[in-house]
């Protein structure tokens, strides 16, 4: 962060932005307004460049051609992992999380590479499509309430030793290996199958993001009552029978 | 002329008399029109009905994620004018509740039939259509639908051996993907507002190039075809470069394209479009939706909207404020079960507006409008939010559940 202005830049909204993928954008953003910061908001086309200055990058979820699209030109560019060199935060989410990691399977049925800047390899699942209301705890090291998402892949994504669990569902499949964890972090990147707008569900993940940009261990309160209105419904919910 | 001329042979008969029977006891039973039960049991006795129902009719089929509904009706009332028209005007599009409709009339010349998006390239098939109508494409339900540009890929597989002639909306680059692959296309330009869902070329996966209402692929070439049919403000143009003039009593600039599409289709029957278009003008209400009803002392006007395509055509319907909007937001089977596309509908467009929120969702709806920095209150029931709200006019923003909760509580 420089010049008192926080860059969030937006991945892709062209080819990863199936499902309400912008709300993350919105949520930050929203969120750095209300502690009194100037967002400068930089949504990249895949015909653009990525920037490499940015204080938070955001990827969404997308289809599976555009997902392979997505990663060929992301390697080309190679904006993205310069900004991870130079302290950037990124949050990730269902097919951009798995081009972070090291592979994914793509529409083809092929070996595609990420980009590497999460220790995780992803192939397709064998089973049902994984959709619905998850419930899981996040890594205690983060301090974090439990997390709520809404899942709908159908990827199978494993974790390396320096990748580690963003969270443990307690209801629902997260990253669909059977044993429980959902989603990967290290220190600067982070990657969920929750989808969509998940930091609408999860605001204080948003403030984690900020407090990583800005370099700062706390931010000034902000009236949550809705957040905690509709993270209250949709626990409850995740708990319930389908 | 294509009247009912043939008859039918006695297991078809049979299947049809056992579907209305079915159907019939539904009703009895209260559990609404009983067609698409009535059609199920019909097309169990006699799996090949809807092919046999169709082959004495000049088939239309109308199919798009938003519209279909309006512009079957604005269709069979334009072709009225040319013969006597059966249709699933109550919008149960599936191949059950499409038997059920068109078993449903014996001396019909036209059948305009509005088809899901999923079931087109089935229908087509069965129903060896002489005309198919697509207006656009956009997401929709995804947690339970096909991604949009797979939705796209099958209607160009399905299409491709079709002798229909398919008047497509040129200005949705998805629909043109899916239309080109047909011999016969008729193109409108009928406008699409949403632009979220073609960025990326769905022929070569390029960026798509979108200067003013044009757009082309920067990669392959795939372009916006040249329409023979056009809509301009108010005007439906002609191929001839005539301009009629469109006076429906549905509001709004997407109803304008859906007559416009419509008066295309009409004239591949030989409807001229001044004949279609002033038929037009009969259609009220489809299906509640556009419904201006008395509630509480109130005007409310009952608008449906599925997705954000849907959501956006509607913001630049309504009254300016300071008109109160309702917005009622569910997420049950019918409307699928995720609500993440709040997320890609602009609700700062409704900055000015008094807004009150309901529906099972309304938290979901909460944050939202939290995030879009917009003055809101959130109520337990539609009544609760009418009474907040001053007399005179509402505009009630429901979807698809959500409507059907607020038509049986206005009584409607």
């Amino acid at each position: 962060m420089s010049d008192n202005q926080l860059r969030v830049v937006w991945i892709y909204p062209d080819l990863l932005s199936t499902y309400g993928d912008q709300g993350n954008v919105l949520v930050v953003q929203r969120r750095a307004q209300q502690r009194g910061l100037d967002v400068a908001r930089l949504d990249v086309r895949s015909d653009q460049a990525i920037p490499t200055s940015g204080d938070i990058y955001l990827i969404g979820g997308g289809e599976d051609r555009p997902q392979r699209l997505a990663a060929e030109r992301l390697r080309r560019d190679g904006g993205l992992t310069r900004a991870v060199e130079n302290g950037a935060i990124v949050f990730s989410v269902c097919a951009g999380y798995q081009i972070l990691g090291h592979e994914f399977i793509n529409d083809l049925g092929q070996r595609e590479p990420g980009l590497g800047l999460l220790d995780v390899v992803s192939v397709r699942g064998e089973g049902a499509r994984c959709v619905g209301d998850v419930l899981g705890d996040i890594d205690p090291r983060l301090g974090l309430p439990p997390l709520t998402g809404f899942e709908n892949h159908q990827g199978v994504t494993h974790l390396g030793p320096t990748a580690r669990p963003l969270a443990r569902v307690r209801f629902g499949n997260g990253n669909g290996t059977g044993d429980g964890t959902e989603g990967a972090f290290n220190d600067t990147v982070f990657g969920t199958y929750m989808h969509g707008p998940v930091l609408a569900r999860n605001p204080l993940i948003a403030d984690l993001l900020l407090k990583l940009a800005l370099d700062v261990n706390a931010l000034p309160p902000t009236d949550d009552r809705w957040y905690e209105a509709l993270r209250n419904e949709r626990i409850a919910a995740a708990q319930q029978p389908a | 002329m294509a009247g009912n001329s043939d008859p039918l042979s006695p297991r078809a008969k049979l299947a049809v008399t056992a579907g209305k029977a079915v159907a019939a006891a539904s009703r009895a039973a209260g559990r609404g029109s009983g067609s698409v039960i009535g059609g199920r049991v019909a097309l169990k006795l006699d799996p090949d009905l809807l092919a046999r129902l169709a082959q004495n009719l000049d088939v239309i089929l109308v199919s798009a994620t938003n519209g279909k509904t309006t512009t079957t009706r604005l269709i069979a009332e334009a072709l009225r004018a040319a013969g006597p028209v059966v249709s699933n005007a109550l919008g149960a599009n599936m191949p059950a509740g499409i038997t059920s409709a068109l078993a449903g009339s014996s001396d019909a010349r036209y059948g305009v039939i509005e088809v899901d998006e999923k079931y087109l390239a089935g229908v087509a098939r069965d129903t060896a259509p002489k005309c198919i109508a697509l207006l656009n494409l956009s997401r929709d339900q995804l947690d339970r639908a096909a991604e949009t540009r797979m939705l796209a890929e099958n209607w160009r597989e399905g299409l491709a051996g079709s002798k229909a002639v398919v008047v497509a909306n040129c200005d949705d680059p998805l629909v043109v993907w899916a239309a080109s692959s047909s011999p016969n296309v008729i193109w409108v330009a009928a406008g699409q507002m949403w632009k979220d869902d073609a960025w990326s070329c769905p022929s070569c996966g390029g960026v798509m190039q979108r200067p003013g209402d044009d757009w082309y692929c920067g990669e392959c070439g795939f372009r916006r075809p040249t329409p023979s049919w056009a809509l301009s403000g108010d005007h439906v143009l002609d191929p001839h470069g005539s301009a009629w003039p469109i006076h429906l009593q549905l509001p709004g600039r997407a109803n304008k394209a859906n007559a416009a599409s419509s008066a295309a289709v009409a004239a591949v029957f030989g409807v001229p479009p001044q004949v279609a278009l002033e038929r037009m003008y009969q259609v009220q209400a489809v299906a509640g939706r556009y419904d201006v009803v008395q509630f509480q002392g109130r005007d409310l006007r009952l608008l449906l909207a599925k997705n954000p395509a849907g959501w956006l055509e509607t913001f630049s319907l309504i009254d300016p404020p300071p008109t109160p909007v309702i917005l009622s937001v569910n997420a049950r089977s019918a409307d699928g079960t995720d609500t993440s596309w709040l997320w890609d509908v602009d609700y700062t467009r409704l900055t000015g507006h008094p807004i009150c929120v309901v529906g099972d969702r309304r938290l979901d709806l909460a944050v939202r409008l939290e995030v879009a920095d917009q003055h809101f209150q959130v109520y337990e029931n539609l009544d609760q939010a009418v009474a907040a709200c001053p007399p005179g006019r509402i505009e009630v923003i429901a979807n698809y559940t959500a409507f059907q909760d607020l038509r049986r509580r206005v009584g409607n």
